[in-house]
């Protein structure tokens, strides 16, 4: 009787997951080439980041992918989840400066930049940004994780991915080949070499290492909220199941002396 | 609903407001000793989640608009700011976005279960047609919902759809103009979209108050098909119904906050983290996943419909997809006045159970044929699948009316619960 009520509470549970199924399918289609998974901190539901490579990957950013690519969705307040204090937070945006205005006598002025200032963009407008990289403009990176089929692994997997093109591939001026690239080509350079950037600390200086700590640097800088929605996110469920629990129970006691 | 004899209550506040107004009454008879079927399976639960779902999804929904900016110039930055600035913005956001997903997960669940035990048939025709209608308001709030972030997905997925009204002869490129308030999707159908997308939510919160109460004048259907006969075949719907409503949907909310916690975007398209483009179209424009089976159908008509042996062509593709695509709900609708078999539940209808679970896949493998490319192997396998969609409606379900043998029911619920229990007895003995 028991094992009846409950096989069929699984098959209509069963039935509520192969509905997911099209969906998960359709989501990994798209013309998208493969992009070998990396394992990272933040994977699964107790995922959490790595603070030490967010701040490296900062880094990067700073040194390396700022001169091309913006992240206007970001501000420099954002980076004191990164584990700055709020003094070097102000040293942080201090050394950028904006225009700002107008001021009491009606003229704009530059000023130095204060931790509620978004992320300093390296060009005025899209116009510029084309004209500087050859008609191809930098994609703002303050999604870049959500916005590209595997996420960090596709950041990893663009920085890694250059190779020589091979034979028959024919490469217009300024393109590259990149394996991991949809259609294999890319407007972007390199960016990435060994022992371009000097780390504080004594983590590696590889290409690899950069392109790791950039990737986790993107991936927070996407999802700011993740591990704040993990917790929360464990403690529902965990709710939800030990009240499940409850109900079932309830439930049983109440029918306990219905024939059905 | 008012009227009649009333029992008096014993708290005196409850009392007074009774008499003056019996909500406390209706309540009690509706919610309270309403007699309910006492054999419902787990099936039976889903009416109540979607009933929460809707009310999620109106909380949540009401709660995003009071921070959301409805202008192409600002949609995609204000729900960034919604995730990243507003307090628990991204909890809401995500509450709404898989909350969408899960209220069709629901609803198709709801659905399957009316066909399964025709619970769509005399007397309940209109509580169906009336559950349909519920289900295209969903679909038409979905898609409008679905555009406000402005992300490249919104905008292209906009373009498509609301094109294809221009397939409709004669005054199909004026209906495009009058969804786009223009030529072409621009601030003005954002606008607009946002308008209704606020608006529908409440006329199904109106057609779902009617869907309910034409069930509590029909009572509910249930598995065996068979209308309760007496008090032994029923319950009061309080408290065996309301312990096992929250008990089942506590399940379905343990998967929703799996996805909205852990996965939040795994039911999303990435491209929809990229801002509207009106010049970069996306290598690939698809629906979200629950529209992708009519999608399917959509795309599976790929060929102009005329007169054979001339160049007349009556029905082009276009618009035989947009008519396949309508006619695939249209069947829906029609369901209750093509099955006239006199039996109602799958249970004892072999021939219609075997078409149904054909159906379910089918619908299944639309929703994959939906979500790839139109080219290759998956053309003709969606219109193989289209084919016994309609073929299901039209053909099967019309030849199951004389063809399927009538079979001998149970006396009542009660017989047929107790015949199953002694059957387990025995089969545990």
């Amino acid at each position: 009787m028991k094992k009846q009520s409950m096989k069929k509470f699984l098959s209509v549970t069963m039935t509520a997951f192969l509905l997911m199924a099209p969906a998960a399918m359709a989501a990994e289609d798209g013309g998208h080439q493969e992009v070998p998974s990396q394992s990272w901190s933040f994977d699964g539901p107790f995922g959490t980041f790595d603070r030490g490579a967010l701040q490296r990957g900062f880094q990067i950013y700073s040194q390396v992918c700022s001169a091309c690519h913006s992240m206007k969705y970001l501000s420099y307040r954002n980076l004191k989840a990164l584990g700055y204090t709020e003094a070097e937070v102000k040293a942080i945006a201090g050394q950028y400066t904006t225009m700002d205005g107008p001021d009491d006598e009606g003229e704009m002025f530059e000023r130095p930049m204060k931790p509620s200032d978004r992320f300093k963009a390296p060009y005025e407008n899209e116009k510029q940004g084309r004209y500087a990289n050859n008609g191809a403009l930098p994609p703002d990176l303050s999604l870049i994780t959500k916005a590209r089929v595997g996420g960090a692994d596709y950041v990893y997997g663009i920085l890694t991915g250059y190779e020589e093109a091979p034979e028959g591939v024919d490469l217009a001026a300024g393109q590259h080949y990149n394996k991991v690239m949809p259609g294999h080509k890319i407007a972007m350079a390199p960016p990435l070499s060994d022992d371009i950037v000097a780390y504080e600390d004594d983590t590696e200086t590889t290409k690899e290492q950069y392109a790791r700590d950039v990737a986790q640097f993107l991936t927070w800088a996407a999802e700011p909220e993740m591990e704040h929605r993990k917790r929360m996110g464990i403690k529902v469920i965990l709710f939800l199941l030990v009240f499940a629990g409850i109900m079932y129970k309830v439930k049983k006691k109440i029918w306990a002396d219905v024939k059905h | 609903m008012a009227g009649g004899p009333r029992t008096k209550f014993d708290n005196p506040v409850v009392e007074w407001v009774d008499s003056r107004l019996p909500v406390f009454t209706l309540m009690q008879k509706e919610y309270g000793v309403f007699p309910t079927p006492k054999n419902f399976n787990y099936f039976w639960n889903f009416g109540a989640i979607a009933m929460v779902m809707l009310i999620v999804m109106i909380v949540t929904g009401i709660t995003l608009a009071m921070h959301y900016t409805p202008h192409a110039d600002y949609a995609f930055e204000s729900v960034e700011r919604i995730m990243r600035d507003v307090n628990g913005g991204w909890l809401l956001r995500y509450l709404h976005a898989n909350g969408a997903s899960f209220f069709f997960i629901a609803v198709y669940i709801h659905i399957f279960r009316g066909m399964y035990y025709g619970s769509y048939k005399q007397p309940r025709e209109l509580l169906w047609l009336m559950g349909v209608a519920i289900f295209l308001l969903m679909m038409a709030t979905a898609f409008m919902g679905y555009v406000l972030p402005w992300g490249q997905m919104s905008f292209w997925g906009a373009t498509v759809i609301t094109n294809l009204f221009s397939a409709i002869p004669l005054v199909g490129d004026s209906i495009v103009t009058l969804l786009w308030g223009g030529f072409s999707v621009d601030n003005p159908t954002l606008n607009r979209f946002f308008a209704l997308h606020y608006l529908l939510p409440f006329v199904i919160v109106g057609v779902v108050f009617l869907h309910v109460w034409a069930l509590h004048v029909t009572g509910s259907n249930n598995p065996t098909g068979i209308e309760p006969k007496g008090t032994q075949d029923t319950l009061p719907f309080h408290p065996y119904y309301t312990m096992k409503d929250t008990f089942g949907l506590l399940v379905f909310l343990v998967v929703y906050a799996a996805y909205a916690f852990f996965a939040p975007n795994e039911l999303g398209h990435p491209d929809n983290y990229i801002p509207a483009n009106p010049l970069v179209t996306p290598s690939h424009i698809v629906p979200e996943w629950y529209f992708l089976p009519f999608y399917a159908i959509l795309r599976a008509i790929t060929f102009d419909i005329g007169i054979p042996f001339t160049d007349i062509v009556l029905i082009p593709a276009k618009l035989g997809g947009v008519l396949a695509m309508f006619g695939s709900i249209a069947m829906l609708f029609a369901l209750p006045f093509i099955d006239k078999h006199p039996i109602r539940s799958a249970r004892y209808r072999p021939w219609f159970r075997l078409a149904l679970i054909g159906f379910v896949v089918v619908t299944f493998v639309l929703g994959v044929c939906g979500g790839k490319p139109a080219e290759g192997l998956w053309v003709p396998l969606a219109q193989v699948c289209t084919v016994y969609y309609f073929g299901f409606f039209l053909v099967l379900v019309p030849l199951f009316n004389k063809k399927e043998p009538v079979a001998d029911l149970p006396p009542s619920i009660n017989d047929a619960v107790l015949a199953k229990n002694n059957i387990y007895k025995k089969a545990a003995a």
